[in-house]
């Protein structure tokens, strides 16, 4: 029976109150310095700052492609376990990414995501990766991810 | 007299991945044999995405594999000045990296003039059981 009077929060309202828990407990996530801004269900949105470590081509101080696959990858999942009725982690199937034009140097770098379908075990995404807006995108990725058994909606918080 | 004083591919690939912070940053040594080579991207606390199941992070092994096939393209394109820039690259997440060392060999399925296609694999304990592998083309002529 549902508790009227306790009114059950879903998956993404209570990952949209643990935003820094939910890349700051991933090392890796820490290790890349990402952040997530702003979670909607299905929709994401968060900042890859230009960190040193991070270059891929010492000649011109542009961050590596990897950099933006992790950041694409972890906003994909976000939004592909945001878009879910109940708690449930997702676990990447396949991504593709586009390089559409290099990243500037020095500069923080925009990423959304969002997921544009689910079917009963898998989830589908779009994200994009850019500087100042959409119009001019430095990648784009397409995934799928598949989706796991379900979990409580308490254990999102001590993610 | 003069080729023995320039360095070899082999060496150039092996001083770009020296010089390159993120190929630091993951760790990633590379074994150049002739015309092959293999990497090594020996296990690190921060390569971790998942602490309760201690799997590696999906994005590290992507990143790993990308160093891979372009230093792959790099050893074997000697008209090049610099590494190639990747066009697009797909993933697929076969099975969970553990917390190891992970290892990863690239194959070019086609050169073309402009542009190629590579295959690379990362595998832990046995190379019939690769955990991920990456599809990626890169952009071969000279800008």
């Amino acid at each position: 029976m549902e508790d009227d009077a306790t009114p059950t929060l879903e998956p993404w309202q209570v990952m949209g109150e643990n935003l820094e828990i939910m890349t700051g407990g991933i090392p890796w996530g820490r290790r890349m310095s990402f952040r997530v801004t702003k979670l909607e269900k299905g929709r994401v949105w968060g900042v890859q700052p230009w960190k040193e470590r991070l270059v891929g081509d010492p000649d011109t101080g542009v961050i590596h492609g990897g950099v933006l696959t992790s950041f694409l990858d972890n906003l994909s999942g976000m939004a592909a376990s945001s878009s879910l009725e109940k708690a449930r982690f997702v676990s990447t199937l396949d991504l593709r990414i586009d390089y559409m034009r290099p990243a500037e140097p020095h500069r923080e770098i925009l990423g959304e995501a969002e997921c544009y379908h689910i079917t009963r075990n898998v989830c589908f995404t779009h994200a994009w990766a850019y500087h100042e807006s959409r119009d001019k995108v430095i990648a784009a990725a397409a995934g799928a991810f598949a989706i796991n058994k379900p979990r409580s909606v308490e254990s999102l918080r001590k993610f | 007299m003069a080729d023995e004083l320039l360095p070899s591919r082999a060496e150039q690939v092996q001083a770009f991945l020296g010089r390159t912070p993120f190929a630091q940053e993951i760790g990633m040594r590379c074994e150049v044999m002739g015309d092959e080579m293999t990497a090594i991207m020996p296990f690190q606390q921060k390569l971790i995405g998942n602490f309760t199941i201690q799997a590696l992070h999906g994005g590290a092994i992507a990143a790993f594999l990308e160093l891979t096939a372009m230093a792959q393209v790099y050893l074997v394109t000697e008209h090049l000045e610099r590494p190639p820039r990747p066009i697009n690259i797909t993933i697929d997440y076969l099975r969970q990296g553990h917390a190891k060392d992970t290892f990863a060999r690239a194959t070019i399925t086609k050169m073309g003039r402009r542009m190629c296609s590579v295959r690379a694999e990362a595998w832990q304990d046995e190379r019939s059981k690769p955990v991920t592998s990456l599809l990626a083309h890169f952009k071969v002529s000279g800008d």
